[in-house]
């Protein structure tokens, strides 16, 4: 496939890769410090770390988008310095980013010519393109249409794109970001069977995951990381997660809560036949009908895209509903402002929680205080009281851990774990009638999310009515008393939390209906 | 009071209009240069008084045409330059520095008019129209479209090589990637500031060439703030534009032909203020921009490029 036009035609074929004491600081922070890491062609290896144990910045460095401070990296035990993606590039290094780098108003063979010299350069070439990207597809029996635009296409699908863009780059060493984030069950199994092939074509592969059990089923050897230092190297022989998790963590962690049998009461939160439109006004919620009483978790499980943000938006009032209802402790408040809904006793966890759920510029004290600023005791005749505001702010910061320098830090310092921390603590503060709390641990690391789950259990206990959307099922399946299932905006069936079965909810993910409603 | 429906009138019209779309054309395609690897300059307006001037002072000293565009050109490149090094370097706010670049531009231009010609306005010799043969001898239709001057005929042959260069070569793929996604170009390759720097460049070049067309293509001498607005209408005629170039030809035209008509209707002495009737092509502008949506708008339009932390 490579050819004079392919800069990765002309070099040899990557057999070893490693990173030897790779160090890189930031200001304030150590990001990485004396990292090793070695991989083979045909191997898969696990990059295993907690958000924030240097991964992404090591891999950034592989890829040539950072540079090292010190160390060395050694391909077939040369050494090479990159100091752009580029010469990455032309090593035969290729990335797949978490978030996907694709430019959504292009096409499928766009995206993948983007870059790179034509055959009639200075003129694009799209059919030569797109000859040589369905026989990569071929191979590794990806379905992909060239000619349609990004934006039209699935995660999943998206997903191949970025696979085939960097197979048809000639990449020999794979790097995959957390690459299951976006897939239902059944899509990161093929996804694996894909992995697997390109480990059989002698490809390289560093997967990147703080997924224990993916870690497990697909890698050959796992890397892990913590605090920027690497903590382990270990062949995927008779590994368990509770060792995978400590190495992670540093002290052991709770993979299985106690779920203590609660008094379910009254029906808190009462959604009725709702239909949602989205950003371009086409239907996204349809019909949906839903009731949560408290003292339950009802878990709302479903790839993204399928109408949870939408319908997250219009619980939280934040966007109007085509028809239907919403009751709150049988009240009407489909058409109420989010402020009404707030008083009404409901708290929101928004999906996007560096947009919506905090701002950014402002410290933890004003971030803490947002919704009830207008209130006693936080401040009186529209003077705000900053010392009880600074009171009552570490009280909150003490209860939730969440690790910060001082209360006027401003909130866009903090990592993501401590911000999700940060919102938790100021909506629970209010102890809610009802939650929504959409995708409270994505992009969390363990250690966060264990407390975060403790503290959506322990709401539960108290009474709370929590509607919990998210796309990790092992979340739902830990936490949910009853998990409905939402695709395409509708509910596939809703179905007993305990005794859910991964397989069967991957299969209502992917729009097969549920036969027996409980 | 003429006659504002018989044939000579709305072919004069339309004449008139197809001239004045002319700078429209050269500002436009070089803002939808800028804007569509997510550059915002609003500083075309002067650098088009940097253009006007030179172009203008090098014609009225050496009386060749070619070196005033050329002057003109190079000029529009260094205001290009600056204006690149303030927001893409240095990642400065976009509106904020191209406001700046045109009180400069304009600022600077009038200084060199009262220190070097001594504020007189004067005129030189500017491009003559060419007939094209045959064709500029069908009545009305050759008097309208192919009696122009060169500089128009090259405003009009710019809107295919613009659209060539932005959709049909691997450097357009470039160009539209970086004002999509810039993110997704930088780890493909593909240099954010490379390429922002170069529309940047390209930009200002032909907004340097669009306000040669005042001094020396049009009316032939030089007065303070001359353009009058232009390169601003230049900057919302791409969005009404939605990031393309035939959208930048139906935009300069449609805004000429309006304004071709109220300056007929003026010398045809119809009953409106005066006033009003220039107001007329700006409201035009105003409309249309409230009912632009695009999905071709790039995404990354006016942002700085940072490669980011997470």
């Amino acid at each position: 496939m490579p050819d004079k036009n392919n800069p990765a035609g002309s070099k040899q074929p990557m057999n070893r890769l490693q990173m030897i004491d790779i160090t890189k600081q930031f200001p304030g922070v150590l990001a990485n410090d004396h990292v090793n890491l070695d991989v083979s062609a045909g191997e898969i290896l696990a990059l295993l770390g907690e958000n924030g144990a240097g991964k992404s910045t090591l891999m950034k460095q592989l890829y040539g988008l950072y540079q090292p401070d010190s160390g060395k990296i050694l391909i077939n035990e040369k050494e090479c310095h990159f100091s752009s993606p580029t010469d990455a590039i032309h090593a035969g290094i290729g990335m797949i980013h978490q978030h996907f780098m694709l430019v959504s108003n292009l096409t499928v063979r766009e995206n993948v010519a983007l870059g790179l010299k034509s055959s009639k350069q200075p003129f694009l070439d799209l059919n030569t393109v797109e000859k040589k990207m369905m026989e990569i597809c071929d191979t590794y029996n990806l379905k992909l249409n060239p000619r349609a635009f990004i934006w039209q296409l699935s995660v999943g699908e998206q997903q191949r794109v970025e696979i085939v863009k960097t197979l048809y780059r000639g990449a020999d060493l794979l790097i995959l970001d957390e690459p299951t984030a976006v897939l239902t069950p059944q899509e990161v199994d093929e996804f694996f069977l894909i992995l697997k092939k390109m480990a059989q074509e002698k490809h390289l592969i560093i997967f990147i995951s703080h997924k224990l059990n993916e870690v497990l089923a697909i890698s050959d050897r796992v890397t892990i990381l913590r605090d920027g230092r690497s903590v382990g190297q270990r062949e995927n022989k008779n590994l368990t997660k509770t060792e995978l998790a400590q190495m992670m963590v540093g002290r052991p962690v709770v993979l299985q809560y106690d779920r203590e049998a609660t008094v379910v009461g009254d029906v808190k939160l009462k959604i009725e036949d709702l239909w949602v439109k989205n950003d371009w006004n086409e239907d996204q919620v349809k019909g949906i009908s839903l009731e949560i009483r408290s003292g339950e978790i009802l878990g709302l499980a479903g790839v993204s895209g399928n109408g949870q943000r939408e319908l997250a938006e219009a619980l939280a009032g934040l966007r109007k509903c085509s028809k239907g209802h919403i009751e709150i402790e049988k009240k009407d408040m489909t058409k109420a402002s989010p402020y009404e809904r707030i008083l009404a006793g409901q708290s929101y966890i928004p999906e996007e929680r560096n947009k919506e759920g905090i701002v950014r510029e402002f410290d933890i004290m004003e971030n803490f205080i947002l919704e009830d600023h207008d209130k006693i005791p936080y401040s009186k005749h529209l003077i705000l009281n900053f010392s009880n505001i600074a009171t009552a702010t570490r009280k909150a910061v003490d209860d939730f851990s969440v690790k910060t320098p001082t209360l006027t830090t401003k909130v866009k310092n903090l990592s993501g774990g401590n911000i999700q921390k940060l919102i938790l603590a100021r909506e629970l503060n209010r102890n809610p009638k009802i939650l929504i709390a959409a995708q409270p641990t994505r992009g969390v690391d363990i250690g966060a999310t264990e407390y975060i789950h403790r503290r959506l259990l322990k709401q539960r206990k108290e009474g709370t009515a929590t509607l919990l959307i998210s796309e990790d099922l092992d979340e739902i399946r830990a936490l949910s008393d009853r998990i409905a299932v939402i695709f395409e905006g509708r509910i596939m069936g809703i179905v007993d939390g305990p005794t859910a079965t991964a397989e069967k909810l991957g299969l209502m993910m992917a729009g097969a209906q549920e036969e027996i409603q409980i | 009071m003429g006659n504002l429906f018989s044939t000579a009138t709305i072919f004069g019209i339309i004449g008139m209009a197809i001239r004045l779309a002319m700078p429209y054309l050269y500002a436009g395609l070089g803002e939808l240069f800028n804007q569509a690897a997510g550059c915002f300059n609003l500083g075309v307006e002067g650098i088009m008084m940097m253009g006007a001037f030179s172009a203008f002072y090098v014609v009225y000293q050496t009386g060749n045409l070619l070196l005033g565009i050329i002057a003109a050109a190079v000029v529009g490149l260094l205001m290009g330059l600056i204006m690149s090094l303030i927001s893409v370097t240095f990642k400065a706010a976009q509106g904020i520095s191209g406001i700046g670049l045109t009180m400069f531009g304009v600022g600077l231009s009038s200084l060199l008019f009262k220190t070097l010609l001594q504020g007189t306005v004067l005129s030189v010799s500017g491009f003559t129209p060419i007939k094209i043969p045959f064709l500029g001898d069908i009545p009305y239709i050759g008097e309208t479209f192919f009696q122009n001057n060169l500089m128009v005929y090259l405003a009009y042959c710019l809107i295919p090589v613009c659209s060539i260069v932005l959709y049909k070569t691997t450097l357009g793929l470039k160009i539209r990637s970086v004002g999509q996604n810039p993110q997704a170009a930088d780890t493909l390759g593909v240099s954010v500031i490379k390429i922002r720097y170069l529309c940047v460049c390209i930009g200002s070049i032909l907004a340097g060439i669009a306000g040669a067309t005042f001094s020396i293509a049009n009316i032939n001498m030089f007065q303070e703030k001359m353009t009058n607005g232009t390169g601003y209408i230049a900057v919302a005629l791409v969005y009404f534009s939605g990031w393309k170039p035939k959208g930048v030809l139906f935009g300069a035209l449609l805004f000429s032909f309006v304004n071709a008509l109220q300056l007929r209707m003026q010398v045809l002495g119809i009953n409106i203020p005066s006033d009003i009737a220039m107001m007329l092509p700006y409201i035009l502008t105003i409309v249309t921009l409230i009912f632009v949506q695009s999905r071709d708008a790039p995404a990354a339009l006016s942002v700085p490029y940072e490669r980011s932390e997470n």
